[in-house]
C-alpha cells in the first residue's frame, strides 16, 4: 500500500513532464530531448525567486513555470522553427534538441553549480496515515496537483478550439494549414504548454527531492513512459508515467534500488520489441 | 620525447577519435543515431580490462577481445532494435547504454561496482595509440568505400530506393552498428589500459552525447570530418585551460549553431585532401583571374 501510494506520486511526476514529449512529438515527429532541461531550468526559476528574491512561494512557482514557459518558447522560436522551415530532415530537429539540452544543462552547471539545491518545504515533514500507509504530505500535493493538472489538459486537448486544432495539425499538418489554422501558432502553444507542465513538475520534483542540474534526466524516465504509453498519445503518456512510477518504486522496494533504472530500461526495449506502437497503440490517425 | 601530459592528451585523442570513427560510419554514413556507444566503450573497457587482469592475456589480444566483445553485443542487440524507426533506435540504444551502467554497477564481484575496476596494467602509451588511430582510420576509409560501404550511404540517401535496388537494408544496418560498436569497444579497451582504473561512471550518457556531438560537429558523412572534429573537441579544452568549466556549454551551443546554419557539420559530405584544397586554390584563382 505504502508502495503504491509512492509509485503513484513518481508517477504522477512523470505524468506531467510525459504529455509534453506525446504533444511535441504528435505534432512534429520528434523527440524534443530538451524537454527535462526545460522542467529542470523551471525548478531553478522558482527556486531563486524564493530563496535569492525571497518571494512568496505561489508567487515563486509560478514564476517558475513562467520561466518554463518561456524556455520552451524560445526553443521553438529560436531553433526548431527554424529547422522547419529549412526544410531539413528531422533528424536535425532530435540533432538540436540534444544541443539544446547539454546547453541547458552545464549552464545550469556554470550558473548554480552542480550542488544539490534544497526548495523550501511548503509542509514540514509529516506524513498522514491512511489505513496503514505513512503518506507524506509532499506526495499527497503532487498527486492532488497532477491529477487537476492533467485533467484539464485532457479537457484543452479534447473540448477546446485549440484542441480541436492541435489534434488537427497533429492529424494532417498542411490539410489543417489550407483550412486556416495556423500552425505555427498552434506548435509554439503547444510548446507553452508543454513547457508550464514541465515547470510545474520541476517544481514539484525540486520539493519531493532536489534541484540540481543533471534533474533534467528525469525527462529520460518520463520519456520512456511516453514511449511505453505510446509516443503521440497524451492519454497514453499519462497511463505510461504511472505505470512507471508504480513499477519502479516496486522493484526498488522489493529487488533491488540498484536495478531500479535497469528494469524500466529493460521494459522499454521489450514493450518496443513486442508493442511499438505502446500500450495506447495510436495509428497516425488519432495522435494527440 | 613527450612528457607525461601529452602522452595523455594524444591518448586521449587517439581514443576518442577511434570511437568517433565508429560512431561517424553508424551516423553519418548510415543516418542511423545511437546513444548507446559509451555502453559499447564499456563492455570493451571491462572486457579488456578483465581479460589482461584475470586472464593475463597479452595486450593485443586483450584488445581484440574487448572489440569483439562489444561487436557480438552489438550483433545481438541490433538483431533485435535495428527495424526499429529513428526515434525508437536512439531510444533503445540509450536505454541499451544505461542498462550496461546499471548492470556493471551491480556485478560487485566480477566488476567492482560503482568503485571501479582496478590494477589494469598500463599499456596504451601515445604511440600505440597512434598507431590504432591510424589503422582505424584507413580500415574505415576502406570499409566506407567498398562496395558495402556504398550502399550504407546508399541507404542514408534513400533507404526505399537502396532496398529496391537490391540492397539488403536490415543487414546492412546490422553492420554498421556493429562496425561502431567494435570500434567503441576498441577505444574502450585502449582506455582502460591508458586509465588502469575504470568505473561505469566513465560511459555514461554524457560520454555517449559527448561522441554524437563530435561527429555532429565535424561533419555527417565525412571521415577526416571526424578526425578534424575530435581535435577540435579534445584539444580546445587542452589549450584553453581555464575555460574547462565551460567547455560542454560552448559544444551545446556549437551544435545548436552548426544545425542551424551549416546541417552538414564543418565538413559536409567532403572529405579532407590536398588535391581538394590545390583545386580550391585553382578555383578561387582561376576565378580571380576571370575577373580581371
Amino acid at each position: 500500500m505504502q508502495q503504491l501510494v509512492i509509485g503513484i506520486s513518481i508517477g504522477s511526476i512523470y505524468a506531467l513532464i510525459a504529455p509534453g514529449y506525446a504533444l511535441v512529438y504528435s505534432l512534429l515527429d520528434f523527440s524534443n530531448w530538451a524537454h527535462g532541461e526545460v522542467c529542470m531550468l523551471g525548478a531553478y526559476c522558482c527556486f531563486m525567486a524564493v530563496k535569492v528574491a525571497e518571494l512568496p512561494f505561489w508567487l515563486s512557482c509560478v514564476l517558475g513555470v513562467g520561466g518554463a514557459v518561456a524556455v520552451s518558447l524560445f526553443n521553438e522560436r529560436f531553433a526548431y522553427r527554424r529547422i522547419r522551415s529549412n526544410g531539413s530532415p528531422n533528424m536535425f530537429l532530435m540533432i538540436a534538441a540534444m544541443g539544446l539540452s547539454t546547453t541547458y544543462q552545464n549552464l545550469a552547471n556554470v550558473i548554480w553549480g552542480g550542488k544539490f539545491k534544497q526548495m523550501p518545504k511548503l509542509f514540514s515533514v509529516s506524513s498522514i496515515n491512511v489505513g496503514g500507509a505513512f503518506i507524506g504530505t509532499t506526495d499527497l500535493l503532487c498527486l492532488a496537483l497532477a491529477l487537476i493538472v492533467l485533467a484539464l489538459l485532457l479537457y484543452i486537448i479534447r473540448k477546446t478550439q485549440f484542441g480541436l486544432h492541435v489534434r488537427a495539425v497533429a492529424c494532417a499538418g498542411r490539410t489543417a494549414a489550407l483550412l486556416g489554422v495556423k500552425i505555427d501558432r498552434v506548435i509554439a502553444r503547444v510548446f507553452m504548454l508543454a513547457g508550464a507542465l514541465a515547470g510545474l513538475a520541476g517544481i514539484l520534483y525540486g520539493m519531493k527531492y532536489n534541484v540540481y542540474p543533471t534533474m533534467g534526466n528525469v525527462g529520460l524516465k518520463a520519456f520512456v513512459a511516453s514511449v511505453i504509453g505510446g509516443l503521440g498519445s497524451v492519454p497514453g503518456a499519462i497511463v505510461g508515467a504511472i505505470l512507471l512510477g508504480l513499477i519502479e518504486t516496486i522493484a526498488s522496494g522489493y529487488i533491488s534500488s540498484g536495478l531500479r533504472d535497469l528494469i524500466s530500461f529493460s521494459l522499454l526495449i521489450l514493450i518496443l520489441l513486442v508493442r511499438p506502437s505502446g500500450l495506447m497503440g495510436v495509428d497516425v490517425q488519432d495522435k494527440a | 620525447m613527450l612528457n607525461a601530459f601529452q602522452e595523455g592528451v594524444v591518448v586521449v585523442v587517439c581514443v576518442n577519435m577511434i570511437a568517433v570513427l565508429g560512431m561517424s560510419v553508424l551516423t553519418g554514413f548510415t543516418r542511423l543515431f545511437s546513444f548507446g556507444n559509451a555502453g559499447f566503450m564499456s563492455i570493451g573497457a571491462y572486457t579488456a580490462a578483465i581479460c589482461s587482469v584475470q586472464l593475463h592475456l597479452p595486450f593485443p589480444l586483450a584488445i581484440l577481445c574487448g572489440a569483439l566483445m562489444a561487436g557480438v553485443v552489438a550483433w545481438l542487440v541490433g538483431s533485435l532494435t535495428i527495424r526499429l524507426r529513428g526515434d525508437y533506435f536512439l531510444i533503445s540504444c540509450l536505454g541499451f547504454g544505461e542498462c550496461v551502467r546499471v548492470l556493471f554497477n551491480y556485478t560487485k564481484n566480477i566488476t567492482g561496482g560503482a568503485n571501479g575496476y582496478s590494477g589494469i596494467p598500463y599499456h596504451t602509451t601515445a604511440a600505440v595509440a597512434l598507431f590504432c588511430a591510424v589503422l582505424a582510420f584507413v580500415v574505415a576509409w576502406n570499409f566506407i568505400h567498398s562496395r558495402f560501404g556504398q550502399s550504407l550511404s546508399a541507404i542514408r540517401e534513400n533507404e526505399v530506393a537502396a532496398a529496391a535496388n537490391g540492397i539488403d537494408v536490415v543487414r546492412a544496418k546490422k553492420m554498421s552498428f556493429v562496425f561502431s560498436a567494435i570500434y567503441a569497444g576498441w577505444a574502450g579497451g585502449l582506455y582502460a589500459h591508458y586509465l588502469r582504473h575504470i568505473t561505469p561512471a566513465l560511459f555514461n550518457l554524457g560520454k555517449s552525447s559527448e561522441l554524437i556531438i563530435t561527429t555532429v560537429l565535424g561533419g555527417l558523412g565525412s571521415l577526416t570530418g571526424s578526425v578534424l572534429g575530435t581535435l577540435v573537441v579534445q584539444l580546445l579544452p587542452e589549450i584553453f585551460r581555464g575555460l574547462a568549466e565551460y567547455r560542454m556549454l560552448f559544444y551545446g551551443i556549437a551544435v545548436v549553431v552548426v544545425i542551424l546554419v551549416r546541417p552538414s557539420g564543418l565538413f559536409g559530405y567532403r572529405e579532407f585532401s590536398l588535391t581538394g584544397i590545390i583545386r580550391f586554390f585553382k578555383k578561387k584563382f582561376g576565378r580571380e583571374t576571370s575577373v580581371q
